[in-house]
Order: C-alpha cells, then sequence, then structure tokens
C-alpha cells in the first residue's frame, strides 16, 4: 500500500538546511496497523506529512497504492488525498463553524456527493462513532475525545485506503485515549490500513507494528504481538 | 454555472462572520452612496446653469445704448444715443454672413383692453426673427411675419397670461384690442418658458411702431443671434467688433461701456463653460478617489479575511479540496458582498437624490440632482471586478500554500 525508498527531506533554515530524515525505508501493506514512535524533532510528523501528500519530499522514492508520488500539482494532490487517505489530527482540525454532521460530510463534498447521499453516509459514521445524537453540535459543544472521534468520522467516511493518525491522542486524558484508540482498532480490525504517530509508549504498545525513528533514520521497525514484541529488522 | 451546494457554503461562511461581511459591504456600499451623491448634486448644478439659459437663444446677444460719459470728437458727454433704422440696416448688410436672426426691439408700455377688461401691459415691437431669439412658443395663430413688417400692420401677438385676463376661456385669436387707443388684430397666442413676466408681453411690428408712435425711426436695442457656427471665442471676439464698430459709428469714445454696450451670451456661456469642465475634472478626481478608497477597503478586508481562513483551507485541502474550488469560493462570496451592497448604496444614493429633489434649488442652486444610470451602474460594475480581484489574487496565494504549512496556520 505504502512503499517508500531512500526518502530524503531536509527544510531550509536562513541559509543552512535541516536534515530532517536522511534515509527512510518503510514498506506498509494493506491491512496493516502501524505506529511510528519517536521523540520530538525525530522527523516522524515530516514522514507523515510526506506519506499523507501534505508535504513533497526531497529524493527517493514514494508509491501509494502503487501509483509513483513525484511532482504533484495542489490539485493532483488533493484529488489522491481525497480518495485514498483519511486525516486525524492532534488537534482535530474540525472546522469550527460548522456542525459535527457538516465536518463529517465535508470529504464527501469535494468528493462530489449529492448532498442527501452526504448526509446519510454523514450520519451513518458518526452512529459509527457513537456520535449520532451530536450530529447538529458544533465542534465547541463537544468534549476532546467527542471531537477526535468526530474527526476519525470524517477521515473513514469516504472509505479511504489509509487512514493517517498524527499524535491522534495528544491533546486527550487517558479515557478518552483508550476509547479513540480502540475505535482506531476496530477500524483496523475491518481490515483498513492505519499509519500512527505517537511519543507515548502505550500508544504504540497497543498496534501491531511499530517502527521507531530516531533523527531521521530508522533505529528499528518490530511486530507488537500484544506487548511482547519480536525483532524482525 | 449554478451550484447549490457552493451557495450553501458562501451564505454559512457570510453568516457565521456577519461582523466581517456587513463591514466590507459596508465599504463598498458607502463608497458608492458618495459616489452617487456627489455626481447626483453636480448634475443639479449644471441643470441650475443650463435652466438660467433656457428662455433664450443661446447665440444671442444685444446692442444696447444709454447716454455717453466721456466727451469724443468735440461732442460732450451726457448725450443720448439713440439707434435708428440705418443702424439695423448697416449691421446687417456689414455683418450678413455671420448674423443667422436679427430683430429690433421698441419697448413701449400701454393699455390694452377688450369690452371691459383692460390693464396695462409691456408692448415690444419687433422683427420676425424675434420670436427665435426670445425662443417664444406660439400657442394659437401665428407671429409677426415680413409681411406685417412691410405693411405696417395693426397685428398682435400677446402672451397666454394676457389672453386670460382679458379673454379668459374665451376665444381670443382673431378678435381686436384696443392698444392705447388704437385697434389692433390678435394673430396669435404664445408662451415663454422664461416665467410669468415673459407671458405678459405684447409683440407688434416694428414698423407699425415707429408710424404710429412719433412716426419717427428710432430703436431701443438690435438683438443679433450670430451665425452657429462660429465657436464661443469667435462669438466674443463677434460681439467685441460689433461694439467697437457702432461706437465708432455713433461717435462714442471706444471705451465708454456706459454709451453703448453688446450683452453676448457667448461670454456668459463661455464662463459656465469653463466652470463645468473645472466642476468635471474635480468630481471625476473625487469620484474616483472614493472608489479607489473603496476598493481598498475591500482589498484590506479580503487579505484579512483571508490570512484568518488560511488554516481552515489547509483543513479543507487535507479533505480533498482543491485550490480551485477554494479561490472560487472566496471570490464568489466577495463578488457576492459587493453586489449586494454595492446595489444598496446605489439605491440609497439615489433615493436621497429623489428625496433632495428641487428643495435645494434657491439656496445651493442644485435643481433637481440624478444621475445616469449608466455612470453609477459602470461604478458597481467595477467595485463588483475590484472585489473580484480583491479576492481573486490572496485567494490564489492562500490556495497554493502547501496544506501543511496551511494547517500549522493560526
Amino acid at each position: 500500500m505504502i512503499r517508500i525508498n531512500n526518502l530524503h527531506k531536509s527544510y531550509p533554515i536562513g541559509k543552512d538546511s535541516l536534515h530532517v530524515l536522511k534515509g527512510i525505508d518503510l514498506h506498509i501493506k494493506e491491512g496493516e496497523f502501524v505506529s511510528i514512535m519517536g521523540s520530538s524533532g525525530s522527523g516522524k510528523s515530516t514522514l507523515l506529512n510526506i506519506v499523507g501528500l501534505l508535504d513533497e519530499h526531497d529524493e527517493g522514492d514514494y508509491f501509494l497504492n502503487g501509483q509513483e508520488i513525484k511532482n504533484l500539482n495542489e490539485k493532483k494532490g488533493a484529488v489522491l488525498r481525497n480518495k485514498f487517505l483519511g486525516f486525524v489530527f492532534q488537534s482535530f482540525n474540525l472546522i469550527s463553524y460548522k456542525t459535527a454532521l457538516e465536518n463529517v460530510s465535508l470529504p464527501l463534498y469535494y468528493k462530489g456527493v449529492s448532498r442527501k447521499e452526504r448526509q446519510k453516509i454523514a450520519l451513518e459514521y458518526l452512529d459509527k462513532v457513537g456520535l449520532k445524537d451530536w450530529a447538529s453540535h458544533l465542534p465547541n459543544e463537544l468534549s476532546g475525545g467527542q471531537k477526535q472521534r468526530v474527526a476519525i468520522a470524517r477521515a473513514l467516511v469516504t472509505q479511504p485506503k489509509v487512514v493517517l493518525a498524527d499524535e491522534p491522542t495528544g491533546a486527550l486524558d487517558s479515557t478518552t485515549t483508550d476509547s479513540v484508540m480502540d475505535l482506531l482498532k476496530d477500524i483496523n480490525n475491518e481490515g483498513m490500513t492505519v499509519f500512527v504517530i505517537t511519543h507515548e509508549e502505550e500508544v504504540a504498545d497497543q498496534t501491531k507494528r511499530i517502527v521507531r525513528l530516531k533523527d531521521g533514520i530508522i533505529i528499528s521497525d518490530t511486530i507488537n504481538v500484544q506487548r511482547n514484541p519480536v525483532k524482525t529488522v | 454555472m449554478f451550484d447549490l451546494d457552493r451557495w450553501r457554503e458562501i451564505f454559512q461562511s457570510i453568516n457565521k462572520n456577519k461582523l466581517r461581511s456587513v463591514m466590507s459591504g459596508f465599504t463598498v456600499a458607502f463608497a458608492i452612496l458618495l459616489f452617487t451623491l456627489l455626481f447626483g448634486v453636480v448634475s443639479g448644478l449644471k441643470n441650475t446653469f443650463e435652466g438660467a439659459f433656457v428662455d433664450d437663444a443661446v447665440n444671442s446677444m444685444i446692442v444696447r445704448v444709454w447716454k455717453t460719459t466721456k466727451p469724443f470728437k468735440g461732442l460732450q458727454s451726457g448725450r443720448r444715443i439713440q439707434l435708428k433704422n440705418p443702424d439695423y440696416d448697416y449691421l446687417a448688410d456689414k455683418y450678413e454672413s455671420k448674423i443667422d436672426l436679427m430683430t429690433a426691439r421698441i419697448f413701449k408700455n400701454f393699455s390694452i383692453s377688450y369690452n371691459d377688461k383692460q390693464d396695462n401691459y409691456s408692448v415690444t415691437a419687433v422683427h420676425p426673427d424675434h420670436q427665435f431669439l426670445e425662443k417664444t412658443i406660439i400657442d394659437e395663430g401665428r407671429y409677426i411675419n415680413q409681411l406685417d413688417i412691410n405693411e405696417s400692420s395693426k397685428v398682435i401677438v400677446i402672451g397666454r397670461l394676457i389672453k386670460s385676463d382679458l379673454f379668459g376661456e374665451k376665444l381670443a385669436l382673431g378678435k381686436r384690442v384696443n392698444v392705447g387707443g388704437i385697434s389692433y388684430k390678435i394673430i396669435g397666442i404664445f408662451s415663454d418658458d422664461g416665467g410669468d413676466n415673459e407671458e405678459r408681453v405684447a409683440y407688434i411690428p416694428v414698423t407699425t411702431a415707429q408710424k404710429l408712435y412719433g412716426n419717427n425711426e428710432y430703436l431701443n436695442q438690435i438683438r443679433i443671434g450670430y451665425n452657429q457656427d462660429l465657436n464661443l471665442d469667435e462669438a466674443i471676439a463677434f460681439g467685441n467688433l460689433i461694439e467697437r464698430d457702432m461706437r465708432s459709428k455713433l461717435d462714442i469714445h471706444p471705451d465708454d461701456q456706459s454709451a453703448l454696450s453688446v450683452r453676448n451670451m457667448a461670454e456668459g456661456r463661455k464662463g459656465v463653460d469653463v466652470f463645468m469642465i473645472a466642476l468635471f475634472f474635480i468630481v471625476v478626481f473625487i469620484g474616483s478617489g472614493t472608489l479607489i478608497a473603496g476598493i481598498i477597503g475591500i482589498s484590506n478586508i479580503m487579505i484579512f479575511v483571508i490570512k484568518e481562513r488560511t488554516k481552515e483551507f489547509g483543513i479543507r485541502k487535507a479533505l480533498g479540496a482543491k485550490p480551485s474550488s477554494i479561490v472560487g469560493m472566496v471570490v464568489q462570496e466577495s463578488v457576492l458582498i459587493t453586489t449586494i451592497a454595492g446595489y444598496l448604496g446605489l439605491t440609497l444614493g439615489t433615493y436621497i437624490l429623489s428625496l433632495i429633489g428641487n428643495s435645494l434649488e434657491k439656496d445651493y442652486f442644485i435643481k433637481d440632482p440624478s444621475v445616469s444610470q449608466g455612470l453609477v451602474i459602470g461604478a458597481t460594475f467595477v467595485l463588483i471586478i475590484s472585489g473580484l480581484i480583491a479576492a481573486l489574487v490572496p485567494a490564489r496565494k492562500a490556495s497554493q500554500i502547501k496544506p501543511v504549512v496551511a494547517l500549522r496556520a493560526d
């Protein structure tokens, strides 16, 4: 599903440039539940942004669903994101003046689904995350956990190939963290590829594969067998 | 291309940002309102000045005489100057090519009576061309003609108000009235845009007046309609030429304004023309300044709005919004607001102008102020286009920001 070979990325800082990703090789198959672990500055968010087509890489190859990602313009990027990817952000990134239902149905609008159909599907997904009764509420009327569940519903509504979650539990307490992680596990159990970025061990522990990143290179890539990691690389 | 969903998005956005929408709308509405009022007031001024000339032919000039105030060629000052028929013929012959219309005027006052009704009226003896120089409008019958002049006919053309004074609603045309003891036949009834005083006047042939009242060749004024092909400057020069020529012919000191002068409409018109041109430039300057202020206002607001919404655009793009859909949304919203606001400003401005109407005519010389539809629609159009560009430029820029950068914005 995702194949990355020798990926490099650096950011210009003044006259110098900061080399963030220094040759990443990563292959994620369909249906995997992968977490990228690393402290801040390790390059994990940069990796997710590149995988999510929110940013471009400098060097190396990136294949998403068999398609090489190279020199994308904003328009093509938008179409691919809409078609293949669902995003869950640490700060939720819901549109504040839209209700939960409208937020969830927005990706369908950009997909070109009719209004009636949009609302029906969006309501189904809100129901799936247990927030059917909150459909007409604005984001600021929801708790952090509820907001994140709306965001997850929004990520799923277009039935993407991969769900990308950037510190999905970063702004949540431990109880809601568990409920959000349970939700992601359910999604994965239904066959969806889930790609989580986190710096919390407890979160990474609930995924099936843990990739550790440090200073822009992968230092370990392990299969996580129910809190009994076995080294594979 | 009508996209209901797009419109829903726009109305939602306007609704959630009422203050901002109202502010940008207000900027546009106010600019258009000021623009409308400004041009309306100027058109009112123009109406007043043009109205001042409406009752006389615009190409008219009048040779008038009084007493000399300077001795000349051994003649003492204080001599009364008298125009006579030979002076009239002299001008008519010498300047034939430059003269379109010409009439002499002799002013009299007579009691005019019909049956038991009578009153005093001004009676002016004239040539046929006087009709066109005074812009006399014939309501019934006819004006004095050349035959009347040749035969010194006792015919009279009376003003609308004399007719109503003496005859009321009854038929007056063809009746005979007593003018200072002599019977005249009414051949015409006229009206005049110059006001009531000019409709309480009667006209008789010049020759008739000279023959019946003193049997002389005296004239009070000579009025000339110069050739319309002359431009204003040539017309003014022509007036000055006649003035000099007549002074020398009548042995008047060349600088003796009080003895003989030519009142030339061209001079007044020239003054008004210069004034209106100056006013026009001032108005164009202020008007375009107002529009530019409005345009800058919209641009400012749009830049701010788009900056504020950068993160939202980033979210939308992450969810699959194409740059074009974001640009389209912002531009459509901006154009919608400018159009509605522009229309409101225009309507309000025209309404205020219609309320003003003629109420400011006396004190401020503003008569029936109004603006041409074309001008205001043009101004609104300019603002709409500006609203479009004001939104388009920053929106395109914002839509090209990488989502990862846009999402970081706050």
